[in-house]
């Protein structure tokens, strides 16, 4: 589904080249383009009707080109193709800022009330948030009020033990006289913030709607936070309009984000409640909490991965200068099987690789929808371990020599075929990316490789104006274009742009570079 | 090795992801900042700059903005709601009459009145800024007015068609497929009339539930029969089999629950509950034990103890967690083990609030483990679960059960006819 919205995005910027100017006819494809794609991402109707008039009133009769010149020098162009996406990216940002993820806690106990539907996830994020509080030196108790659910309260006492944090629950009381209870029982054990986990209801059950009335009336609790799964559709919108009558909700926690929905209730519930976003639920673990951040969940919405997550991500884990070397290295043709294990590893640090694959735009087309087993890696990584340091870094040894071939095999339990293959590819690989460090254009003449320019091209920045992210690898701002990555300091002699790889100053100084080596080499004889 | 080929391929990607975009990140961030400072620059006069929006302003009527529609789609659902509620508490205080209860019913009417025609008001201010905002031609319905040889059609009965779509979930690529029916069937003179586009959009989403066999939950053939259950954390699968189990026993079947869920905290717990209440046996494993093995005595025990059905919960899981797919697979591998032909049903359990995510959750399921039917659960919210549609249209699975409730008989078999009813009610007036 990731492609086909990407590609939504790409062809209404299709419809747009060649435009000289964004007028209300070239425009209705491309919007219908985009409405689409919000619609596959459950935005509400309502709600992705006014986006496009935003996008409409922040496009319609805008400027052709802006033509510039950075610090640089280079040419800076941006046409209306490239406005209008921008401008969609732009928006969306806009609504679902600004970033508002602290929680109010009044001293000296303070409280916070979580509600929702039946199987939002309202008991794993109250653990995820009492484990979250404890990070901040915070001693939270949490309060089973799920009195109506088989084992919820019992799931939540196991929840507050994981996360080492006081529970509290009394039998027979009804959820209102528990919760204020629970309030004082919090000063007695010396406890500063209260989490109430109420039973998943109906925005509609006005019974049970009323019990949520009186917790909140008796308790005055600092925080009410509804929690929303991710993977939610148009009902969205209805719901927490509804909640938020009754209960005046401080915020949302979006949950199961760490599946593949792309999130589009976000922005409808954002736009319509305006109430802030506060946290995103990532997975099963208690530490599975992050902070919202309107730009990672923009590009989602859009279909485009998140890649400004990836990179806070890579940045954390990563050896900068010792990353620099690689690619160079690697774009040489100098890369060992080495290397590929240290890069597996620290790719591993990160999490299950399919998660960071998951996150990197286009990926869609290059495993063509299949799912990547971690375990291919584990596969690949023992083979690789199973070689001596010299096997590693001249892997032709062993296609040369038989018995090393079968002691590998041997040693990391594969087939020696598997070897063979691995060997196969991975030269055909480093040969690949050489022939991509000689002349960088052909990376873009590579299908699905083209994105990996975007990619890095994406990584840039946080800022809105980034809009890399947003094309899976064709560059928005015109005709820089063809340049899909720029290789690491001094490699290339200059960095000024060009669709057909080194331009002539480039290869003008390369030749004489040739010709000054030459010229010492004569010299020595 | 096709596997190892992308393997490889991915592990290249990734490392040169990373690579690239640590060399890349300074240089690309001092770059966006130059180029937003020139975008921020004002334009030099005689640029080439068109003229402002170019949207028609007449002098009586502001512009409509997009703010505007917002708000007010925002006031037309808490009108809703508002008017949800006095309808409610009408039915309520005329439910149980009491003789100082007709005054109160009387003004609960009233009330009722009241928030219905603020409701209308509200909805129809909604309707109006949508119609007024958005050009019919970019939507996706405009494509019927297109195929419409110079026939127009009305903006207001394009706006109505699209509610009925999306708002209930159906989804572009099923909405389309619906459109693309009417349109053929459809006169270009019948087209002026929502009722009968409605009509005939009702009739085609029939034709695709009907076109695979609806059936209840059965137990015949081969004893025991076995039921895995599959779905997506907080789905509802453990709830749907204690009401089934329940329903099972009433109709005299000798019931084996299976808990397995080793995973989620207190997950067996809350399955002894439901055994409880259903008076069933239940085969547990110890937490974070292996599924698999629990599910398999489970099975094990049900053959040989000459149960009916054998009822086999699984842990929620998000499809896209590919060793929690493969634990379902060897789940499936192991059931197979222990009574050869099972499991004999395998049931997907839905939120119905579930938006165009399930599509994909069908998918990657059916391919865990094939699956024979669709529970459509929590029917008895505002959510429609319109996008079942897209599923039995592209994945040809059944809808077999819903779940309409917190009670032991809140599970009832799937009607067509009952849920498009619900599918095409109202929504126009919603809106």
């Amino acid at each position: 589904m990731l492609e086909t919205v990407s590609k939504g995005f790409r062809s209404a910027r299709n419809f747009l080249s060649g435009q000289a100017e964004l007028t209300e006819g070239n425009t209705d494809e491309a919007l219908r383009e985009v409405r689409l794609s919000l619609l596959e991402a459950d935005v509400e109707l309502g709600v992705t009707k006014s986006f496009l008039q935003r996008v409409k009133e922040a496009t319609l009769g805008h400027t052709v080109t802006v033509e510039g010149k950075d610090k640089k020098g280079q040419k800076v162009k941006l046409g209306p193709a490239e406005h209008f996406i921008k401008s969609c990216y732009d928006e969306l940002v806009t609504l679902m800022g600004p970033v508002d993820s602290t929680i109010r806690l009044s001293k000296p106990v303070g409280t916070i009330m979580m509600v929702g539907l039946q199987g939002t996830g309202k008991t794993t994020t109250t653990g995820k948030l009492a484990a979250h509080l404890k990070k901040q030196k915070h001693r939270p108790l949490l309060v089973g009020a799920d009195i109506y659910r088989p084992a919820a309260v019992e799931q939540l006492r196991q929840v507050a033990e994981r996360v080492d944090a006081r529970f509290y629950h009394e039998e027979g009381v009804a959820p209102p006289e528990l919760c204020r209870r629970a309030v004082q029982k919090a000063r007695e054990w010396q406890c500063d913030v209260v989490l109430f986990d109420t039973a998943g209801r109906l925005a509609i059950n006005d019974e049970l709607m009323g019990e949520l009335e009186q917790v909140k009336a008796l308790t005055k609790p600092d925080n009410v936070f509804l929690v929303v799964d991710a993977m939610t559709g148009q009902d969205a919108v209805r719901t927490a309009v509804e909640f938020d009558r009754r209960l005046d909700i401080d915020g949302f926690i979006m949950t199961k984000l760490d599946g593949d929905a792309r999130g589009g209730a976000a922005l409808s519930i954002k736009s319509i409640t305006s109430k802030p976003i506060k946290f995103l639920g990532m997975g099963e673990t208690m530490d599975k909490l992050e902070e919202f951040r309107p730009e990672g969940l923009a590009s989602r919405i859009l279909g485009m991965g998140d890649v400004v997550g990836l990179v806070k991500q890579f940045e954390e884990v990563v050896d900068k200068d010792k990353a620099e070397k690689d690619a160079l290295r690697m774009m040489q043709g100098r890369f060992t099987l080495q290397d590929f294990l240290d890069q597996l590893k620290m790719v591993k640090s990160m999490g299950s690789i399919s998660s960071v694959i998951e996150k990197i735009p286009g990926m869609g087309e290059l495993t063509q929808g299949k799912q990547v087993d971690d375990r291919e890696f584990t596969k690949l990584e023992a083979i690789v371990q199973s070689m001596t340091m010299d096997e590693r870094r001249r892997p032709e040894v062993v296609t040369q020599q038989k018995s090393r071939k079968k002691r590998i095999a041997k040693g990391s339990g594969r087939s020696e075929k598997e070897v063979d293959d691995l060997l196969q590819r991975f030269g055909m690989m480093k040969q690949m990316m050489q022939m991509i460090g000689m002349q960088p254009s052909l990376l873009s003449r590579m299908p699905g490789f083209r994105n990996i320019g975007g990619l890095a091209k994406g990584l840039g920045g946080a800022g809105p104006a980034d809009m890399s992210a947003l094309f899976g690898g064709v560059n928005p701002f015109g005709a820089q274009g063809n340049r899909p990555i720029a290789p690491p300091k001094g490699y290339y002699a200059t960095t000024s742009a060009g669709a057909g790889g080194l331009s002539k100053a480039d290869r003008d100084k390369k030749a004489k570079r040739k010709a000054e080596k030459a010229a010492r080499k004569k010299n020595r004889r | 090795m096709d596997t190892l080929a992308i393997a490889l391929f991915v592990g290249f990607f990734v490392l040169f992801g990373v690579v690239g975009a640590v060399a890349l990140a300074k240089k690309r961030r001092e770059r966006i900042a130059d180029l937003t400072r020139e975008l921020e620059k004002p334009l030099p006069e005689g640029a080439q700059e068109g003229e402002a929006p170019a949207l028609p302003a007449p002098e009586d009527a502001p512009v409509p903005k997009a703010q505007d529609l917002v708000a007010a789609e925002r006031e037309a659902l808490l009108a809703k709601a508002r008017e949800d509620e006095a309808r409610r508490a009408v039915e309520r205080l005329a439910a149980a009459p009491t003789q100082a209860g007709t005054d109160e019913l009387a003004k609960a009417r009233a009330t009722e009145a009241a928030a219905s025609a603020e409701r209308e008001q509200a909805s129809a201010r909604a309707k109006q800024l949508r119609l007024a905002l958005s050009a019919t031609r970019d939507g996706i319905v405009g494509r019927l007015q297109k195929a419409l040889s110079g026939k127009q059609l009305d903006a207001a009965v394009l706006d109505d068609v699209e509610n009925v779509l999306f708002g209930a979930d159906i989804g572009a690529r099923t909405a389309e497929r619906l459109l693309g029916a009417v349109k053929q069937r459809l006169g270009s003179k019948d087209l002026a009339d929502f009722a009968k586009i409605e009509a005939a959009l009702r009739a085609e989403a029939e034709a695709i539930l009907s076109s695979v066999a609806v059936r209840p939950i059965e137990v015949s053939g081969d004893r025991p029969r076995v039921i895995l259950v599959l779905g997506v954390n907080g789905s509802g699968k453990t709830t749907t089999i204690g009401k089934l189990a329940a329903q099972l026993k009433g109709q005299g079947h000798k019931v084996l629950l299976g808990a397995g869920d080793t995973f989620r905290a207190a997950a067996a717990d809350q399955l002894e509950v439901w055994a409880g209440r259903a008076e069933v046996p239940i085969v547990t494993g110890p937490d974070g034990g292996d599924p698999s093995s629990v599910l398999f005595d489970a099975v094990k025990r049900g053959a040989a103890e000459g149960f009916d059905v054998v009822l086999c919960d699984t842990a929620g899981r998000l499809h896209t967690k590919v060793n929690l797919m493969e634990e379902l697979k060897k789940v499936a591998r192991s059931i197979a083990k222990a009574c050869p032909g099972a499991p004999h049903e395998v049931l997907l359990v839905l939120d119905a609030t579930v938006g165009q995510n399930a599509i994909a959750q069908a998918k990657q399921f059916g391919e865990a483990a094939p699956l024979t039917g669709i529970v459509l659960t929590k029917l008895d919210g505002t959510a429609k679960g319109g996008v079942v549609l897209g599923i039995v249209d592209e994945l040809k699975v059944p809808v077999r059960l819903i779940g309409v409730g917190e009670k032991l008989t809140d599970l009832r078999p799937f009607e067509p006819a009952a849920f498009l009813d619900a599918l095409f009610a109202d929504e126009r007036r919603a809106a």
